[in-house]
Parts: C-alpha cells; sequence; structure tokens
C-alpha cells in the first residue's frame, strides 16, 4: 500500500464528485432534503393495532371510553378480557400489542372529578409500535377527556374554556412528535445507503464504461489502493452528513438524542463500510453505470426503505419476509440509530445490532477485493 | 541493432482465444531500446490483444513475454513501472484538466513534484499544448487528446511505450508533433511498440510487422520488407480510379489492386511486360486514364498484397 498513490486515487475522486452536478446535490442537499421531507412529512400510522381490553368498571362511561379506541384508525378492540393473566398471556402471544385496564372505580372518579388512571401494558419486544401505541393511546385518553372536561364545565355552567382546543391541537402535534421521533433517525440510513452504496456503485462502473480503468490498470496502482482510494472520499462525506443530519434532526425536529455522539458515529462509520463495500462490489461486477445503480437501487435503497423498520414496524411484516429483512445491513442500522436516539442504549448494549453489521463488513471485504482484479475480462 | 543490446521487449509464442476466435496465434519478436517497431494489421487482427497482454492488464493462454526484463506473463505487475501504455480507446478523466490528468498519471508512477512539473512543461511544449494546461481534457480535440495520453504516458520516463493505434482520427498536424515526440523519444533509449492503421506511417517506424488473424505475416524494415518483394508495382493514374479498380479485376494475373489518392497501385508479377495489356484493356472499356509506370512498392502495397493475396487469392 503506497500512501502517494492512494491519495492520488481520492484526490481525483474527489475532483469527480466536485465536477458532478449530479453527485454534488447527492452529497450536499440529500440529507438535509431527506430529514426535511420525513421529519416534516411523514405521519407514520400503525393502524388498527390490536387491543385487549379489561373493562373493570363496565359503565356507560367505561363503554364510551372503548368506543373511542375502536374507532380511532390506530386500534382494533381484538377482545374484551375477563382477568390479568388473559392480557398478559395475549401480550406475550403476542396477540395483543396493547392492553387496556380501566379501574374498577372509573366511572365514580370521572364523576368527582378525577384523577383517574386507566392502567395500559404494552409489548416491549418492539419498542418503537409499543412508544407509537402509547403515544396513540395517549392521544384517545386526551381527546376524551378533553371532551369529558368541556362537559364538566357545561353541566356546572362555567365558562367554556379552549382548553379542550388547545389539547385537541397538543394531541396532534404529539402525534407527529412521536412519529417525527421514530422516523427521521431512521432517514440516517436512507442517506448513508445512497452516499455509500448509490454514489460508489457509479465509480467503477464508469471507469470501465469511459475505459478510463483500462490504462489505470496498466499503472503500478495496486487493486487495494483503487478501491480505498474510491472509497474514502465517500467515507468522509457519508460521515459528515451524518454529523449534518443529526444535527438537523435534534436541533430543527427535537428529535430526542439521548445516546453518545461516539456511539452515534461508530455505528454510522460500520454500517457505512459495509455500504461502500457493497456499492463497490457492485460496481465490479456490473461494468456499467446503468447496472450498476439500478443493482444498487434494488438491492440497498428499496430494502433501507422499505424493510428496515424504517417507516413500518419489522413485526408487522410476514413472516416470511421477516426473515428476509435479517439479511439487511440497514435493518441493523436503524435498529441501533434508534436505540441510540430514542433510548440511549450505551455501545455495549448495541452488540445484537453491531455485531450482524460487522459481518456483513467482513464478508464484503471478502467478496470485494477478491471480485475486483487488475484484469480484463 | 548490435547483438550486445539487449531487447527491451521480447515476445516469444503470445497466443490467446476468444470463444470462436483465436485473436493473437503464436505471435513472437523483439523490439530494442531506442527503435520504433510498428504493428499494422486490418480491423480484428488481433492488434489490440496483443498489445494488451504486453501492458500486464490481459493475460494470454500461452507464450512468454518480458518488458524491460520482467517477465509480464508470470508477475504482470513487475514491468509496469518501467511500462507505459496508451490503449486505443481515450482513456484519461475528461472532467480533468490537462494538468490535472498529468499530476494524477505522475502521482501514480511516485513522480516527484518538480520533477514532474519540469517534465510536463517540456512534453506539453513539444506537443503544443502550453495554453491548454486549465482545459478540461473532455474539452480538447481529438488530437489533443491523444497527444495528452502521449504526454501522461511519458510522465515517468518509461523504458517501454506500448501505443494502440494513438493516430487514428487525428489531424495532420497534430501527427506531426506527435510523431516528434517520439523521435525524441529514441534519443532516451526508449523502445516504442506502436499499432498503427496508417500505412505512411509504418513507413516511419524503424521495423514493422504486419498482423493478420493473430499471425505476423511479415517482420523487417521497411526499406527490406521493399527490397525483398518479388512482385511489382505499376502505377496508373485515373481520373475515375474506382471504376478502373473494377476494371482492372478483369485482368488476369493481378495479385491485388491498391486504391492511392490519385489512382491506382497494380501488384503484379512482371509489370512492365505486362503495360500493353493492361492499357488495351483501359482502352477499349472506355476507362480514362493518364499515366502508367512501374514504381517501387509502398509498405501499404506489401501489406494489402499480403493480406488480400492470403484470403482469397485474388483481389481485394
Ligand atoms: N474481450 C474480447 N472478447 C471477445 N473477443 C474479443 C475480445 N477482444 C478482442 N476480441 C476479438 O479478437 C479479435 C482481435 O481483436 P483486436 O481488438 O485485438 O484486433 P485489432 O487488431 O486491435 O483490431 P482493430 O483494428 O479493430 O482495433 C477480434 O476478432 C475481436 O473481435
Ligand atoms: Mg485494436
Amino acid at each position: 500500500m503506497n500512501p502517494n498513490r492512494l491519495a492520488a486515487i481520492a484526490t481525483k475522486e474527489i475532483i469527480h464528485i466536485r465536477r458532478d452536478v449530479r453527485s454534488l446535490i447527492i452529497v450536499v442537499l440529500m440529507p438535509a432534503i431527506l430529514v426535511l421531507l420525513f421529519g416534516y412529512g411523514v405521519s407514520l400510522d400503525l393502524k388498527h393495532l390490536p387491543v385487549y381490553v379489561f373493562d373493570r368498571n363496565g359503565t356507560q362511561a367505561s363503554q364510551d371510553l372503548l368506543k373511542r379506541f375502536q374507532s380511532s384508525n390506530y386500534f382494533r378492540i381484538a377482545k374484551v378480557a375477563n382477568s390479568y393473566p388473559e392480557l398478559a398471556q395475549a401480550i406475550d402471544s403476542g396477540k395483543a400489542t396493547l392492553a387496556i385496564i380501566i379501574p374498577h372505580d372509573f366511572s365514580e372518579r370521572l364523576h368527582d372529578g378525577g384523577p383517574v388512571e386507566i392502567q395500559a401494558i404494552v409489548d416491549a419486544s418492539d419498542d418503537n409500535t409499543a412508544n407509537l401505541a402509547v403515544g396513540y393511546a395517549q392521544g384517545v385518553l386526551q381527546g376524551y377527556s378533553s371532551d369529558l372536561q368541556v362537559e364538566w364545565r357545561e353541566r356546572r355552567g362555567l365558562p367554556r374554556q379552549f382548553v379542550p382546543l388547545s389539547t385537541e391541537v397538543r394531541t396532534w402535534f404529539n402525534e407527529d412528535l412521536e412519529s417525527s421521533a421514530f422516523i427521521v433517525p431512521g432517514v440516517l440510513a436512507l442517506v448513508m445507503t445512497v452516499i455509500g452504496a448509490f454514489l460508489t456503485s457509479l465509480t467503477v462502473a464508469r471507469e470501465w464504461e469511459r475505459g478510463t480503468m483500462e490504462q489505470l490498470i496498466s499503472t503500478p496502482v495496486t487493486a487495494l489502493e483503487i478501491m480505498l482510494g474510491k472509497l474514502l472520499p465517500y467515507f468522509v462525506i457519508g460521515m459528515v452528513d451524518v454529523g449534518l443530519s443529526t444535527a438537523l434532526a435534534v436541533y430543527w425536529f427535537r428529535i430526542p438524542f439521548r445516546g453518545t455522539i461516539a456511539t452515534l458515529f461508530l455505528s454510522s462509520a460500520l454500517f457505512l463500510i459495509v455500504m461502500l463495500l457493497l456499492g463497490f462490489f457492485i460496481s465490479v461486477i456490473a461494468k456499467t453505470q446503468l447496472a450498476a445503480s439500478q443493482i444498487a437501487l434494488i438491492v440497498t435503497f428499496l430494502p433501507a426503505f422499505l424493510l428496515s423498520g424504517f417507516l413500518f414496524a419489522i413485526e408487522q411484516m410476514p413472516v416470511f419476509i421477516q426473515y428476509v429483512t435479517r439479511v439487511l445491513p440497514a435493518r441493523y442500522y436503524v435498529s441501533a440509530l434508534k436505540n441510540i436516539f430514542l433510548k440511549g442504549t450505551p455501545v455495549e448494549m448495541l452488540y445484537a445490532d453491531l455485531l450482524p453489521l460487522a459481518v456483513f463488513a467482513l464478508v464484503l471485504v471478502l467478496l470485494a477485493t477478491r471480485a475486483f482484479k487488475k484484469k480484463l475480462a | 541493432m548490435t547483438a550486445a543490446v539487449q531487447p527491451a521487449l521480447t515476445i516469444r509464442g503470445l497466443t490467446k482465444s476468444f470463444p470462436g476466435i483465436r485473436a493473437v496465434d503464436g505471435v513472437s519478436c523483439d523490439v530494442y531500446p531506442g527503435e520504433i517497431f510498428g504493428l499494422v494489421g486490418p480491423d480484428g487482427a488481433g492488434k489490440t490483444t496483443t498489445l494488451r497482454m504486453l501492458a500486464g492488464v490481459m493475460p494470454p493462454d500461452q507464450g512468454s513475454a518480458t518488458v524491460a526484463g520482467s517477465d509480464v506473463v508470470h508477475d504482470p505487475e513487475a514491468a509496469k513501472h518501467d511500462l507505459s501504455y496508451m490503449p486505443q480507446r481515450f482513456g484519461l478523466y475528461e472532467d480533468l484538466t490537462v494538468d490535472e490528468n498529468i499530476r494524477f498519471y505522475g502521482d501514480l508512477f511516485g513522480v516527484r513534484a518538480n520533477e514532474r512539473r519540469a517534465r510536463s512543461a517540456q512534453l506539453l511544449e513539444a506537443a503544443g499544448m502550453s495554453e491548454f494546461r486549465k482545459r478540461l481534457a473532455g474539452k480538447l480535440s481529438g488530437g489533443m487528446k491523444q497527444k495528452l495520453g502521449l504526454v501522461c504516458a511519458l510522465i515517468h520516463h518509461p523504458k517501454v511505450i506500448l501505443l494502440d493505434e494513438p493516430t487514428t482520427g487525428v489531424d495532420p498536424v497534430s501527427r506531426r508533433d506527435f510523431w516528434r515526440i517520439l523521435y525524441n523519444l529514441i534519443a532516451e533509449g526508449v523502445a516504442i511498440l506502436t499499432s498503427t492503421a496508417y500505412l505512411d506511417e509504418a513507413e516511419r517506424c524503424h521495423r514493422v510487422a504486419l498482423m493478420h488473424e493473430g499471425k505476423l505475416l511479415f517482420l523487417d524494415t521497411p526499406a527490406k520488407l521493399k527490397s525483398g518483394f518479388a512482385k511489382g508495382v505499376l502505377a496508373i493514374l485515373s481520373s475515375d480510379a474506382r471504376r478502373m479498380k473494377e476494371e482492372l479485376k478483369r485482368v488476369e494475373g493481378i495479385s491485388s489492386l491498391v486504391l492511392t489518392g490519385d489512382g491506382v497501385h497494380v501488384v503484379i508479377e512482371d509489370p512492365v511486360r505486362r503495360i500493353p495489356q493492361i492499357k488495351a484493356q483501359l482502352v477499349s472499356a472506355q476507362v480514362p486514364f493518364s499515366e502508367m509506370r512501374q514504381v517501387v512498392p509502398t509498405i501499404e502495397d506489401l501489406f494489402v498484397d499480403a493480406v488480400t493475396s492470403g484470403r482469397s487469392g485474388g483481389q481485394g
């Protein structure tokens, strides 16, 4: 490995990026655009989550509350249960995402002006779905309680307050915030995928296509120098984009960031390396830019978008698809991101996410170095 | 070429097949330091494949080759410091400037910055490109591109240079610059192997070989090839050379016909004796012609004759 030749390849690659409007847009604007797009535009809806209810009150009031759950799009009352064990069992077996217990003194305490505590049990196996379910449940409960408040004040002839209205608005806002908190961290996976796999998939293919590879491989530069020299600039760009996207998410969208920067960058570096190697590998085997970009789209971007758990909870996918997701690097990175952002999981607890990524990286190093030869076909 | 001088390039029995075709078939030759060796041949003759194997970018099926003392078959990387290869297709980066391309290749060969600046200034001057250093390579004319390719190829003082049809599609002025630079390298003791589509360029080489269907048919200096040619050549000037060529195909005993700018070269045995017969034929067919005389054969006459009589025994 000769550092000067490595630097020569990397410098040349940077010039290519600088002089290509398409690459520049992807490198500079795309991360911001994606964060904004998903930060503002997407309100993630988990629809019709199965709910078990245990109504210990059994009054008109408790029925009203349950009706609200039923009529919200987010929930579907799967069963009216009669005991705690039944609820626990339903949650454990995955038959219910959420269980709601209405206390026996629900209507009395409501009548006295509260406060009333509604107990909710969630299936915590999928943290995101659980959090969302709780968020939605809170929304439903708040909507209900603000309606009650209006009634309560009217019955007593008190002047109408605008609290209900503001509660209504806050519910909306909360819902939206909950969604973006789950989605925006995952946007990093998209950004890394585009920069890592998509852009790099073009680099080697472009050299074959334009005929520059033939002259390049007639020089003393080694295959490894070509590979690393080409990937290095994208690695740096990717890491900068991680920083920028995270800053945008945290400071603009107020997405909670409970983990450490170091953990975020470490996990991102690992995923980025996987994507870079994959992009390089695709580029080597495809030999044309069009084929390379299409393969990259199908193999990396679409799965990262649809199957990584970024937008759609993996647990809600058909079982077969769930197995498929296990070979998707993006799945592990999205999971790591959510853990880092929302739970502040320390790095040593992220092995379930990071270990598979390390394995992918190793396998791809072998594949990529083996596939790329300083030879014409 | 004295016996004491070691060849810079030795090729022995080099062979390469692709599905359905033996592209290079047992090619052997040597190229010496300070020599320009021309490889001439029709499309698909195997020139590019030969050069690729010598450049270490394509492994041969059989045979051996050494470049500057290194075995390129068993260790293709070993010779790469002493070698430069200019592919048939423009191999530089169109979105890099002239200087950036030169710098890139300089860096890959470990040329130090001050050395590179001096060398590239001198080469660009010789190429008449000094004022284009900041221009993107993609914005250069075809001739300029090829000259830039040569400058990049020479930046590290290679011992062996492999050029694949470097002047195809290049304007005459650039071609002249190009050849001047090549001649300057002879003094540096560089061995140059170039394929060419222009037979007038073949005459400028120290030695030439005709490649046809993967084999080398002739190999010698242009002068010896011409003097050793058993047949003779008649040059006939005509305002309608194409029609004349068609008409001459009827004449028996003509080995081959080569169109020139202003007429036809007739390759034929014992040419002077055949003049009356050919004249009569042209007159009776009412083909206009002005002059008919025996001339020294050109390399093109030789090669066209070798290729066409090898192919069909008749005219091309
Ligand atoms: N990579 C390849 N795969 C398959 N066939 C090939 C390949 N490269 C060359 N050939 C075939 O080998 C033969 C020799 O090709 P080559 O390019 O060496 O000829 P050439 O003398 O350089 O011709 P040209 O004057 O057209 O450049 C041709 O028939 C060509 O089709
Ligand atoms: Mg060729």
